[in-house]
């Protein structure tokens, strides 16, 4: 006889604790309230969603050049495949649109590299690239040395949007470290010209600013100065964003402890060494999520220059679907396209944004 | 403080007048005064020289002169012969109006997701994910663009409009929906509903009052709400029903009596509600999530009910941290509320700083006065929910 314990295996759990019924149970149907909600829900899913694929997917029309092709009774795709061109690049030449290519492949090898470059180098190459982007940029879609000109009304597409949102990022966050700090300030009339520039930008909304930039502008300067209209958006878009990156900033600026001044003042350093060695560093970083927020926002509101006449994805498609050829009635292939396109880039950041802000969160609480 | 540093500073070198904190705040203040003068003194010389150039009048006289245009919508009588100043209030009540419209439908919508997210039902949850997440993230201009070119104007004519119930109807021309009408001696139905306010009004702050010394308590909430429905309703019976229901009638091309509300405001409406609605909901989503299990937890221990513990415990505390975002999303709908310039709809925009500017022509008073208006809603709005803020905030030792 064998003496030794053998312990009894465990039962498993009944079959109503566990499994998709158990789940089901759980989750879907757990009272009366919510069975009635699940078979509302599942009723208008299973109402709606097949149709929508199907008109999406199943009979759209992909394969042709005109709008007569579009035979069968579901979405027109080749209205955008035809006019592909156009909602990325604008009227930009044909023969030149490698140029933009170039321009919105180098942005994203600059944005890359401040992420993935490893600590040494971002330092350098990271700041350095971030000021030497631009100028390259503008050669390159501008022309100039050697390049053809291609003049800023050519401009337009999803690469306008792109590049204003990015521009307009790049310019407003010294003027917004300048205003965030200002806002701070113990000297009280730069306070109050921070404090009110920011409110001021702030609190219109950017149509009027664009508006202000259109129309004021020009004004401003001495006769003979003649700014583009592109330059005029930027200024505005600047202004707008400069001021939510003065918030953003600021919010930064106030989660660091008073201690961190107090401690590099007693090491002997000065206002702007303070700032640029101890606080900004630390205030930035925290305030990297934040930053990709209004980052999103201002890329949804690059839309907003159509309204001062500028050729962005959304008046092209209003275009497109003015145009002769193609007068069917494309609006929900147009809308519904263009939105994608913007889903997408938004939310892909939104998530970056989310994962930034986990990483930075375990960064500090080790420390 | 004083006597220290003056003791100090025998022993220790002074510091160069130069560089001494005080005198430096000085010279920069003085600096960045000197260049913003200068600054704005140019600007403004530029200006007067450009205006002059180019034949623009500068001052408010402009506002007195005769529009000679017709706008599509307006809450005041408005006709082509009247002024220009009156072109100015004619939009700032459309905007008004389609703001007010769309915060209240934002922020019931928005609260329904945001609790939705929360749901124990999986498929409800999912769905409210799914609605606030396509809603954020595509552009508010865009989703106008669609209601208003791709769903309403597909809508049937006048004569084949969908009704529901035979009293609304709808139809690309826009919504027409019932209309009441008062007749004379309604006056007192609004007075009765004045009274009954004020009657609450002091109800609560007796019912407060006794609870506070008593313990007692008092369904304040069930007595001023019959009080402020009940009381009109019965003066308004007893005056003789001095109302009547005016119901759209089709008349040969179009809808007779009734109320019509132009397509422009429907698509501005249905997209700016559904866009705040998607910010609104992560607000109270997160607010809800911001309190803590244990709250909840022990609030059950104490026997309370499941509702009393969502009014007394979770909401109270929630608030806290949704108002201050419900705040900025208010703001930003005020301010998006601008893009109905894009789909013509007459708000203060497109009224003002559209055709108005384009006939004036004296872009600095327009857009300056534009830009006033709409920093004074905002402030006005910001100080009313800093106030209710401070109201609901935890009091502390």
């Amino acid at each position: 006889m064998d003496n030794t314990f053998t312990p009894i295996e465990a039962r498993k759990p009944p079959s109503s604790a566990i499994g998709p019924i158990a789940w089901m149970k759980e989750s879907l149907f757990s009272s009366p309230v919510n069975t009635l909600l699940t078979v509302f829900f599942a009723y208008i899913i299973i109402r709606f969603i097949p149709p929508v694929l199907d008109w999406a997917f199943i009979s759209a029309n992909w394969v042709g050049t005109t709008q007569d092709e579009c035979t069968k009774s579901g979405a027109c795709w080749i209205f955008i495949k035809q006019w592909s061109g156009q909602l990325l690049y604008g009227s930009y030449p044909e023969e030149l649109r490698w140029r933009v290519n170039l321009a919105l492949i180098g942005l994203v090898a600059v944005v890359v590299m401040q992420f993935f470059l490893p600590q040494h180098l971002r330092r350098r190459v990271g700041w350095v690239s971030l000021l030497v982007y631009p100028l390259i940029s503008i050669w390159l879609m501008y022309g100039g040395l050697g390049l053809e000109t291609v003049s800023t009304d050519k401009w337009g597409g999803f690469s306008l949007n792109i590049l204003l949102a990015f521009a307009g990022i790049l310019m407003s966050l010294p003027i917004g470290i300048i205003w965030a700090l200002g806002r701070q300030s113990q000297m009280p009339f730069v306070k109050v010209v921070c404090i009110s520039s920011i409110e001021l930008f702030r609190g219109v909304p950017l149509i009027t600013i664009l508006f202000m930039g259109s129309v004021m502008l020009p004004l401003f300067f001495p006769a003979g100065v003649q700014l583009d209209k592109l330059m005029r958006a930027f200024i505005a878009i600047t202004l707008f964003q400069s001021a939510y990156m003065a918030e953003v900033i600021r919010g930064g600026l106030q989660a660091i402890p008073k201690g961190q001044v107090e401690a590099a003042n007693s090491l002997g350093l000065g206002y702007w060494k303070t700032m640029r060695l101890i606080v900004l560093p630390q205030a930035l970083k925290i305030s990297i999520p934040n930053i990709v927020n209004t980052f999103i926002a201002l890329f949804k509101d690059t839309t907003l220059v159509l309204i001062i006449g500028l050729f962005e994805i959304l008046s092209t498609i209003q275009a497109a679907l003015q145009n002769s050829n193609w007068l069917g009635g494309h609006h929900i292939e147009g809308y519904v396209f263009v939105a994608f396109v913007f889903w997408v880039f938004c939310y892909t950041m939104s998530r970056i944004s989310v994962h930034i802000e986990q990483k930075l969160n375990t960064g500090h609480s080790r420390s | 403080m004083q006597t220290n540093k003056s003791k100090n500073s025998s022993a220790t070198p002074k510091a160069a007048f130069y560089n001494r904190a005080e005198v430096r705040s000085v010279v920069f203040q003085v600096i960045v005064f000197l260049g913003l003068a200068y600054f704005f003194y140019t600007i403004y010389n530029n200006t007067m020289t450009n205006m002059e150039a180019r034949g623009i009048r500068t001052g408010f006289g402009f506002m007195s002169q005769a529009a000679g245009f017709d706008i599509l919508l307006s809450l005041i009588p408005f006709e082509a012969t009247d002024s220009y100043g009156r072109t100015f209030f004619v939009g700032l009540l459309n905007t008004l109006l389609v703001s007010a419209i769309s915060i209240v439908f934002a922020t019931l919508l928005g609260f329904l997701v945001g609790v939705s997210r929360l749901s124990s039902n999986w498929l409800v949850a999912k769905v409210a994910t799914v609605f606030v997440e396509t809603f954020r993230n595509i552009p508010l201009l865009l989703q106008i663009f669609f209601w208003y070119f791709a769903v309403l104007a597909t809508l049937p004519g006048v004569r084949d409009s969908i009704s529901v119930a035979d009293s609304i109807f709808v139809n690309v021309r826009g919504l027409s929906v019932p209309k009441i009408v008062w007749s004379d001696g309604a006056g007192i139905v609004f007075y009765a509903l004045l009274a009954a306010i004020a009657g609450a009004f002091f109800l609560s702050r007796w019912a407060r009052k006794r609870q506070e010394n008593t313990g007692q308590p008092f369904p304040t909430l069930w007595a001023t709400l019959g009080l402020i429905i009940g009381l009109p309703l019965l003066t308004f019976l007893i005056a003789g029903s001095p109302a009547s229901v005016e119901v759209p009638k089709l008349q040969g091309f179009g809808f007779k009596g009734g109320m019509t509300l132009i397509p422009e405001l429907v698509a501005l409406t249905v997209a700016l509600s559904v866009y705040t609605a998607a910010f609104i909901a992560e607000a109270v989503r997160a607010g809800v999530q911001s309190v803590s299990h244990g709250q909840v937890e022990a609030a059950a221990a104490l026997g309370l009910p499941h509702a009393k513990v969502l009014r007394f415990v979770t909401i109270p505390q929630a608030l806290r941290v949704i108002v201050p975002p419900l705040n900025s999303q208010y703001q930003n709908l005020i301010k998006n509320s601008s893009l109905a310039m894009a789909i013509g709809y007459p708000d203060l925009v497109a009224v003002f700083m559209g055709s108005t500017l384009n006939q004036v022509g004296q872009a600095v008073e327009i857009v300056f006065m534009t830009m006033m208006v709409y920093l004074f809603i905002n402030l006005t709005l910001s100080m009313f929910m800093n106030w209710y803020n401070a109201r609901i905030k935890l009091v502390e030792r």
